[in-house]
């Protein structure tokens, strides 16, 4: 891990490198121990489709984490988010075999701001899907 | 049974305090698939500026959750949990947790919203500490379906 990225080195509408991240059944156990989020739609498949989900679906929280390590990853400072936005506008659908899903997140610098603040707006994807948009990272920077 | 609007501008009680352990920052990490050290690794921590290992950004939901869980479970409120997805989240630091942190969070309804068969309910809950520092705000829409 780097240092920090500093704010005299980001340019407005840069592209940042696009990143994946694997998620599997196993991911959505560990994150409902972890986070004590236990909603049956994200481990019981039979329930899951009883209500009218294609297969059990990651938590919205565990994709936002994945976009939130995006960000922190490229800062080169977990602590550097000042405010972190983002609607979950598709499921991520986790299948019952060893592949799972995965979540392509990427994103631009979309504007510099004073106090040495930088805006980030983020996409994320999963099978094609936008399962994040409107998703907005601020981010300070030395 | 729909929505009782009454509980719009309703603020919740606070949470007891919640101390936040390395043990339960280093377990979230790895549940979120993030292997950075400043989540496990106290010296590394504190070679980043920080005086013990903080938490990933989204694990004030689990603080904030204990708060909101409450307000969207009263029963008063009317809402079918078995048939809410979450819409929107965001987040507003003042910095990141940290453990050794003893916070409490406090909850209100600032949203309910009903749009065609579905209702859309916003709590913004306050994470401080429980001296009255202000570490986070999280705010969460939840998005309850029609009954199929």
């Amino acid at each position: 891990m780097s240092g920090p990225v500093s704010y005299a080195d980001v340019a407005q509408g840069a592209e940042l490198p696009a990143a994946t991240y694997p998620v599997t059944r196993l991911s959505l156990v560990k994150y409902c121990g972890a986070s004590g989020d236990f909603n049956i739609i994200h481990w019981n498949e039979r329930i899951a489709r009883s209500v009218g989900l294609p297969n059990v679906i990651a938590h919205g929280m565990f994709t936002m984490a994945q976009a939130g390590r995006y960000v922190t990853d490229w800062a080169g400072d977990a602590g550097a988010l000042v405010e972190f936005g983002v609607r979950f506008s598709a499921p991520v659908v986790v299948p019952d075999d060893d592949m799972g899903a995965t979540i392509e997140v990427s994103g631009t610098v979309e504007e510099k701001l004073d106090g040495n603040r930088v805006v980030l707006g983020l996409t994320a994807r999963c099978g094609g899907a936008k399962v994040l948009t409107r998703a907005r990272a601020v981010v300070r920077l030395p | 049974m729909g929505i009782n609007k009454d509980y719009l501008g309703r603020t919740f009680p606070a949470t007891a305090p919640y101390e936040v352990s390395r043990v339960k920052i280093a377990e979230f990490a790895e549940a979120i698939g993030d292997p950075n050290p400043v989540f496990r690794d106290r010296a590394a921590a504190q070679a980043a500026g920080y005086p013990d290992v903080i938490a990933p950004p989204t694990f004030a939901i689990v603080v904030a959750m204990a708060a909101s869980g409450k307000a969207v479970a009263d029963p008063g409120l009317g809402l079918n949990y078995a048939m809410v997805v979450h819409g929107e989240q965001r987040f507003e630091y003042s910095r990141p947790l940290h453990a050794g942190d003893v916070v409490t969070a406090q909850s209100a309804i600032s949203g309910i919203r009903e749009v065609g068969s579905i209702t859309m309910l916003t709590t913004e809950t306050e994470i401080r500490t429980v001296d009255g520092e202000h570490v986070c705000t999280g705010i969460s829409t939840l998005v309850e379906r029609a009954e199929a």
